[in-house]
């Protein structure tokens, strides 16, 4: 065994998990296990208490209502992937999530978990800041809040949850009307967590122009960034490669790091690179989309 | 003070109660409390695949669960497969298309393979590209992979249609 000792809860609903949480200062939330067990096992943790929501189902599931998908925290990524709910209604995350690890580690791994983690470059991060989400964050005594994922983030793999508080379920406004997505990343190896991800959103009035837009540009800070410039130059304006490629430009401009993989400049010329071609995906699959409830 | 749980799953049908302290992963579980060595440990902390083990017929990484969280699931390992003596399809096509050199690896390929061969039941025949996703989980240090690809060919698309 690796990890140092711990006292394991296993509670059956989220009510005993938050009690948990507020009674144990010293305690871990485990979600699906898939960075948190890493951490234990290099005793890069060692918590007192582990509070496992492995048992709580009332934290997993899919469902659209009133142009808004929910889902709960501890939905596994493995079942975001084939779940005909998100297909229809944020495709967008679908092709993320695609991207996220692998099979063994997508069956485990929730999408609550990752957002938790907060690396800079996971994928399922910068696919929610594309879309806007917001975060429940609740805790013991009925506290809820609700977090815009542009607040998420406390630093380096540190989101902004307070102590005693959990993030419960996430919402992803949906987009009405015709539009497409994009997602593309740059790994080293197929699994990796990405260099550069860019998650694209265009939306297109009836003439066919683009009426709303949304990019985010993961692997570049604590938190993925939304490059307003790039986004103000495609509304109004005609999908064309001329058009991607100029605003991609834009995209370069982003604050980037370097670090022992790469540089920031190669950083910057990713993310121009990347954003063109995440734009000319989404203009490339166009799709009508008026969500209705399902489930 | 070793906190100390009492867990009942299934390992390979099997039934087994035993009590495991919280924070013994279920690779080590397998491999320590049940003897069951045929699941390998290489990276531990969830890179390798190696000790991939199916958990109620999903694959995942033993590394990364504690064996506590298998209370109640039924747990499939390598030594659920075939005998030394009586090898199942999959297991004798990795050796005839040398799929396997130093074997380390093998068993984590085998039960990650296992699942994707049973959810794939009645659906067309994979292509490489396909299996190379579902393989990009598990690392060989020694074939290259093009002759794991080529049994799990040989498996789901048998030659003349036969099963």
């Amino acid at each position: 065994m690796k990890p140092a000792p711990f006292k394991y809860h296993a509670p059956r609903t989220t009510g005993d998990a938050l009690r948990l949480l507020a009674d144990n200062g010293d305690a871990c939330v485990l979600a699906g296990g898939q960075s948190l067990m890493p951490m234990l096992n290099f005793r890069l943790l060692a918590p007192a208490h582990v509070i496992d929501l492995n048992r709580v189902p009332a934290l997993a599931g899919i469902r659209v209502e009133q142009n808004v998908l929910h889902v709960g925290a501890m939905t596994r990524q493995g079942d975001l992937e084939t779940s005909s709910v998100v297909r229809d209604a944020a495709p967008l995350l679908q092709a993320a999530v695609r991207q996220v690890g692998h099979r063994q580690t997508r069956n485990r791994g929730t999408l609550g978990g990752s957002l938790c983690h907060l690396d800079p470059a996971a994928e399922l991060v910068t696919a929610a800041m594309a879309m806007d989400a917001t975060l429940i964050a609740e805790s013991a005594g009925g506290g809820t809040r609700r977090i815009p994922i542009a607040a998420w983030s406390a630093g380096y793999l540190t989101n902004a949850l307070r102590p005693g508080e959990m993030l419960t379920a996430i919402e992803f406004p949906l987009w009405r009307g015709a539009q497409g997505h994009g997602f593309v990343e740059f790994a080293r190896r197929k699994g990796d967590f990405a260099i550069i991800g860019v998650a694209t959103l265009l939306a297109f009035d009836a003439a066919g122009t683009i009426a709303r837009a949304a990019v985010a540009i993961g692997g570049c800070g604590p938190l993925p960034q939304r490059p307003a410039a790039v986004e103000q130059a495609l509304i109004g304006q005609r999908p064309s490669a001329p058009l991607f490629k100029e605003a991609a430009r834009l995209a370069a401009t982003i604050e980037a790091h370097s670090d022992a993989h790469v540089r920031a400049d190669y950083r910057r010329h990713l993310a121009r690179v990347l954003t063109e071609r995440a734009l000319a995906e989404a203009a490339n699959r166009v799709h009508d989309a008026g969500h209705g409830a399902s489930q | 003070m070793k906190d100390i749980t009492t867990v009942r799953l299934t390992v390979n049908g099997e039934a087994v109660e035993r009590a495991v302290e919280s924070r013994v992963s279920l690779a080590d579980f397998l491999r320590d409390d049940l003897r069951l060595t045929g699941t390998h440990l290489g990276c531990e902390h969830g890179v390798c695949g190696a000790c991939t083990v199916l958990v109620d017929g999903k694959s995942a990484r033993a590394c990364l669960m504690l064996a506590v969280q298998a209370d109640g699931a039924a747990v499939r390992t390598v030594e659920g497969l075939g005998t030394p003596e009586n090898l199942n399809p999959l297991q004798r096509a990795m050796m005839e298309h040398h799929g396997l050199q130093c074997g380390f690896c093998t068993p984590g390929m085998l039960m990650t393979l296992t699942e994707f061969i049973e959810q794939r039941r009645d659906s067309p025949p994979p292509s490489e590209a396909e299996i190379r996703e579902v393989l990009s989980g598990n690392i060989c240090r020694c074939t290259g992979y093009q002759t794991i690809v080529d049994a799990v060919m040989a498996v789901l698309n048998p030659p003349d249609g036969a099963a």
